[in-house]
């Protein structure tokens, strides 16, 4: 009875997993190699974004935030191993929760102080009322 | 054959999760056999449930992170007229950092292959490079942090100061802890081998690192270069 739900798809497998693939030695170390370089060029595109007049200026925090959204993607597909095999699909919807809970939370934490900001009475002018 | 519910019919279907699986009728009604996970195959594996569990306390450890994010976000202009990020921040530093943690990494991702060839040697060689490079990194952190303080750039400064400590020593603490767990790990691996339990452990352990290098991904985007410009 065991042995058969033992047996396993070669697509079956949790966050972190590599034996249940049967990925060779030569294949594993290739997965994080192709992670390591792109997230190193990702990584050196952010600092090179920094100093650089290849972006207009105030798009440079808009293009630091798109890259580093693309190396977390980097990251969760190949240190992390979060794919679209059949069983990582619960792993797949609990980051998805993860990811609109802090989407909720900073998102709507910048919002919601930006407006405040806009719309409170300036620091010296409520200073002179409470004379 | 007129049911509609025929198993070719139904493993066709690409639109239904766990597709592409063999329909096997095991008797005892229990559906596809091969779908471990699903709940119609049996239970999962040991393994594939704690990793699955360790992936949710990942997922509520970034949504912790998440809020010294906004906080610092919406703080990082509050400077209280003391420094602000551009006179602080050390950019060489913090390259070094984020290679350091980036390596540290990838050297965890190679002992997890080694530990997949049940390999002793390379097992350990890997996690020592891990921990050897996680902690320069929390060396070059911590002179950061003693820089700016004997700047007069404390935590006690400004709102930006108190934001930028708490959300950039949260993920160094994270760090620590994490260090002290790999030499618990390379121990238990030594004196106990690769049984079951201790490779359920290794697998939290690698999930735990790689998730701290996506929080210090967002952290010196966030933090560091868009502090820089500011």
């Amino acid at each position: 009875m065991s042995h058969e739900t033992d047996r396993r798809s070669t697509g079956d497998v949790g966050p972190g997993f590599m034996d249940a693939a049967e990925v060779t030695i030569r294949e594993g170390i290739a997965r994080y190699v192709i992670g390591f370089v792109l997230a190193c060029l990702l990584t050196a595109a952010s600092f090179y974004v920094l100093d650089s007049s290849l972006i207009w200026g105030p798009g440079i925090p808009v293009a630091l935030i798109v890259l580093a959204i693309a190396q977390m993607g980097v990251h969760l597909v190949f240190f992390l191993h979060i794919n679209t095999a059949p069983d990582n699909t619960n792993n797949v919807l609990a980051l998805a929760f993860g990811v609109l809970i802090v989407a909720l939370v900073i998102g709507g934490s910048l919002w919601i102080m930006d407006h405040l900001n806009e719309n409170m009475m300036p620091m010296h002018q409520m200073m002179q009322m409470q004379r | 054959m007129s049911a509609t519910d025929t198993p070719f019919e139904r493993s066709s279907d690409p639109y239904r999760i766990g597709h592409g699986r063999d329909w096997v009728s095991a008797g005892g009604g229990r559906g596809y056999v091969y779908a471990t996970g699903h709940g119609e195959g049996g239970p999962a594996s040991k393994r594939v449930i704690v990793g699955y569990g360790f992936w949710i306390f990942l997922l509520s450890d970034i949504v912790m992170f998440s809020a010294f994010f906004a906080a610092h976000a919406v703080l990082q202009t509050a400077t209280a007229g003391g420094p602000s990020g551009h006179e602080l921040f050390n950019l060489w530093s913090i390259v070094a950092q984020t290679a350091f943690l980036l390596i540290s990494s990838f050297t965890c991702g190679l002992s997890a292959v080694a530990t997949e060839a049940r390999n002793h040697l390379w097992t350990q060689v890997a996690l020592l490079v891990t921990g050897l490079f996680g902690l320069a990194f929390l060396v070059l952190e911590g002179r950061d942090f003693a820089n700016m303080v004997m700047q007069g750039a404390g935590p006690d400064r400004s709102a930006f100061l108190s934001s930028l400590f708490a959300v950039v020593g949260l993920h160094g603490l994270h760090v620590s802890a994490g260090l002290l767990w790999l030499g618990t790990m390379m121990a238990q691996v030594f004196v106990k081998g690769f049984r079951p339990d201790i490779l359920r452990r290794l697998v939290c352990f690698n999930l735990f690192w790689h998730a701290l290098d996506i929080i210090w991904v967002a952290l010196f985007t966030v933090v560091y270069l868009i502090g820089l410009g500011r």
